[in-house]
């Protein structure tokens, strides 16, 4: 068997921290000493020095990390959110270099990611194909000749020369897709966790996936889903804080990820290296997703209510404090902000709020969810004064829509709610 | 899978790169075709929605060179050495424009351009150098009006302009691209460049002959202005195309000594700075 991908002791540092520093203008004064030590800051960019604090914050997002991948396997990555999955796959494309090690790669690698890169709103559809299928690498005669494939593929054929800043955006989806499927690279890498667009358009992708992998090319795929990794890959590695902690078979390698806890099953915990800082006095502790029972879930009901616990502590009193949640979809749309003191009477009566362990907890009526996956993130800040802690995506959960409004019919149902509405229909004449 | 079977994959080496093997013209090559279709692209989409369209590459270089010839010619009375002052000043202005637009468009093309930066890989040299050649295209069509305009002042030009010309233009070429790939690189980082870019272009036209003409400085100025590569460039294009002037001289060498200086420091330090582009863009 011939090796794909080998990779040897690779590791990749970020330099993280110099952009919090640079832009807290909180006052006129602030703005002016910033302004009086330009040409300082200038004369230290050009000597290559640049400020002493962001110098020491460097973060491994990988490290060590060794693998061989034979070719025609397809292999998944999972891990937590920062585990370096993503980092990973970026190095393997080429978008950006390591720090340290070597990547083997024997052939062209294609990713789902760079769908629609380089669309210019101006330009026809044809155009686009052209200009799309050369960024991604394809030689002119080879576009040439996968072209009228391209074209049936997207199913825009009618208006392949109509500029696609008139397409709708499934028909611009559709045929960005189109060049992106017909690179035939011969290793894919596929990171659904940043794949955007709809439902339809991720089912495309997997599906695209597994027809590359029976064609005997070698895949990648980095995923959340635990089901999808399951069906889709032979085996996987699991990443956690940039190395690799285990390569098995993927029903062991997914049990041990399971296992080891660091899963976003309903439940997120804080280790004391999670929280910067600049947080305190406020420590989050962990955030859980309940039933009505008070079990713990990953995967909500619609028709049932969920209740949102935050558990943190505060080593001070924290005056105008208030805790809260977002909900967004996996597109990256929020659905609501919410706080514990939105009520103006419980704001008053936590004006200030003393030293201690708390819990913040919210229940999210029931028929609200649609089908799909959503991600919780959290605030935690005094109005106007400091924000203390902040994470956009803390856990992550699945909705199960059995029994919500409109399932007889096997459709999906746009937008990311999914109300019982109250409908009346009255003959009137 | 038939098709996989024909060709033997290329194998890719991936690791932290280092000094000169981290040019690699040999992607460059590869994606030969990228650099066509980027610029083209830009051509095609530049005057879209524009009601004037391409006369916009016309209107630009004739209005500054009507604004010139009223202040510097019709106000201050400038020496010329005896060329109408139209003709003197719009054939600056063609190669001056060049450089502008190059400047403007390539210092910004990997921030415009980021979506692709952060996602694909292929030579991010390629950004900056379709933008500059972009702007070859708006320089054809203004040539017309020159030429033009050479027939109505009946300027007669020497037969040196068909061999030399070129090299001129090759010259605000490469000036272009190595202050493009320098401030292009340095903008990943530091969007000062944004902020310094309109009165850096604006100091640079002065320190150029573009207004005035070069003979008229004494031999001090002469040599100081000689360091600014477009001096050579201005005062090339007069000689090809007027005939004014001592054509290659000390003073054209000096200026394509820098042009070539800044243009291979500049390819080195968009190179160093490649690897991280993805990560701080």
């Amino acid at each position: 068997m011939t090796i794909a991908i080998s990779v040897k002791q690779l590791g990749k540092k970020y330099q993280i921290g110099a952009a919090e520093t640079k832009f807290r203008y909180n006052m006129l004064r602030d703005v002016l000493v910033d302004t009086v030590y330009a040409p300082v800051r200038l004369a230290k960019a050009l000597i290559g020095k640049s400020d002493r604090r962001s110098n020491k914050n460097f973060v491994w997002a990988l490290k060590d990390i060794s693998f061989d991948l034979e070719e025609g396997r397809v292999l998944g990555i999972v891990g937590r959110n920062g585990a370096g999955k993503s980092t990973l796959l970026k190095i393997l494309s080429r978008v950006t270099e390591p720090t340290e090690g070597t990547v083997t790669v024997r052939g062209r690698v294609g990713s789902l990611l760079e769908v629609g890169t380089g669309f210019h709103p101006e330009l026809t559809g044809r155009e686009n194909i052209y200009m799309n299928g050369a960024i991604l690498g394809m030689k002119r005669t080879e576009i040439d000749k996968k072209f009228d494939e391209m074209v049936e593929f997207s199913e825009v054929a009618q208006f392949i020369d109509t500029p696609v800043k008139r397409y709708s955006s499934g028909m611009y989806l559709r045929l960005a897709f189109a060049v992106a499927a017909h690179l035939e690279p011969e290793i894919l890498v596929v990171d659904e966790v940043l794949a955007v667009g709809d439902a339809e358009f991720q089912r495309k992708c997997l599906g695209k996936m597994n027809d590359v992998a029976q064609q005997g090319r070698t895949v990648l795929f980095v995923s959340h889903n635990m089901s999808a990794i399951l069906r889709l890959t032979q085996e996987a590695l699991v990443l956690k804080k940039g190395q690799l902690i285990k390569r098995a078979p993927t029903p062991e390698a997914v049990d041990f990820y399971l296992a080891s806890g660091q899963t976003e099953s309903g439940e997120r915990v804080w280790e004391a290296d999670e929280i910067p800082d600049a947080s305190a006095p406020f420590r989050p502790i962990r955030l859980q997703l309940k039933d009505r029972s008070g079990k713990v879930v990953d995967t909500v009901r619609s028709t049932e209510p969920v209740s949102a616990e935050w558990e943190y502590q505060l080593d001070a009193p924290v005056t105008g404090l208030r805790v809260g949640l977002y909900l967004n979809t996996m597109r990256g749309e929020y659905v609501f902000t919410a706080f514990d003191t939105d009520d103006a009477k419980q704001y008053e009566q936590f004006g200030t709020r003393p030293a201690g362990r708390y819990i913040s907890c919210c229940q999210i009526p029931a028929d609200f969810f649609n089908e799909g996956r959503y991600s919780l993130g959290v605030n935690a800040s005094s109005f106007g004064v400091r924000r203390y802690f902040m994470d956009e995506s803390a856990l992550s959960f699945n909705v199960d829509i059995s029994g919500a409004p409109g399932t007889q019919w096997p459709e999906v149902r746009q937008g990311p709610i999914r109300p019982r509405l109250d409908w009346k229909i009255e003959k009137i004449d | 899978m038939t098709e996989l079977a024909k060709h033997e994959p290329t194998t890719i080496y991936i690791k932290p790169s280092k000094g000169l093997a981290a040019l690699n013209l040999r992607d460059l090559w590869i994606y030969r075709e990228l650099v066509f279709f980027m610029v083209w692209r830009d051509v095609k989409v530049k005057y879209k929605q524009t009601l004037l369209g391409m006369a916009w590459a016309v209107i630009q270089p004739v209005m500054t060179m009507l604004v010139f010839t009223f202040v510097f010619d019709r106000v201050a009375k400038l020496s010329t050495d005896g060329i109408q002052y139209e003709v003197f000043s719009f054939t600056a202005l063609l190669p001056w424009g060049l450089f502008v637009t190059a400047l403007n468009q390539g210092s910004r093309s990997l921030v415009a351009h980021n979506n692709m930066v952060t996602k694909i890989y292929f030579p991010r040299l390629i950004l900056p150098m379709s933008s500059v050649f972009a702007g070859l295209v708006d320089f054809a069509i203004a040539f017309v009006i020159l030429i033009a305009l050479m027939f109505y002042y009946q300027v007669t030009p020497a037969w040196h302009l068909l061999w030399t010309l070129p090299l001129f233009l090759l010259l605000a070429i490469v000036t272009a691209l190595g202050v493009a790939l320098w401030l292009s690189a340095i903008n990943v980082k530091y969007r000062d460049v944004n902020h310094a870019l309109p009165f850096v272009t604006q100091f640079w036209l002065f320190a150029t002959p573009v207004a005035y003409s070069f003979s008229t400085l004494s031999e001090n100025l002469q040599i100081a202005l000689s360091l600014n590569p477009m001096t050579g460039v201005v005062n090339g294009f007069r000689w090809a195309l007027l005939g004014t002037g001592n054509g290659p001289d000390l003073a054209l060498w000096i200026s394509v000594i820098i042009s070539v200086l800044i243009f291979i420091s500049g390819l080195f330090y968009f190179r160093s700075m490649e690897k991280t582009f993805a990560d701080t863009i």
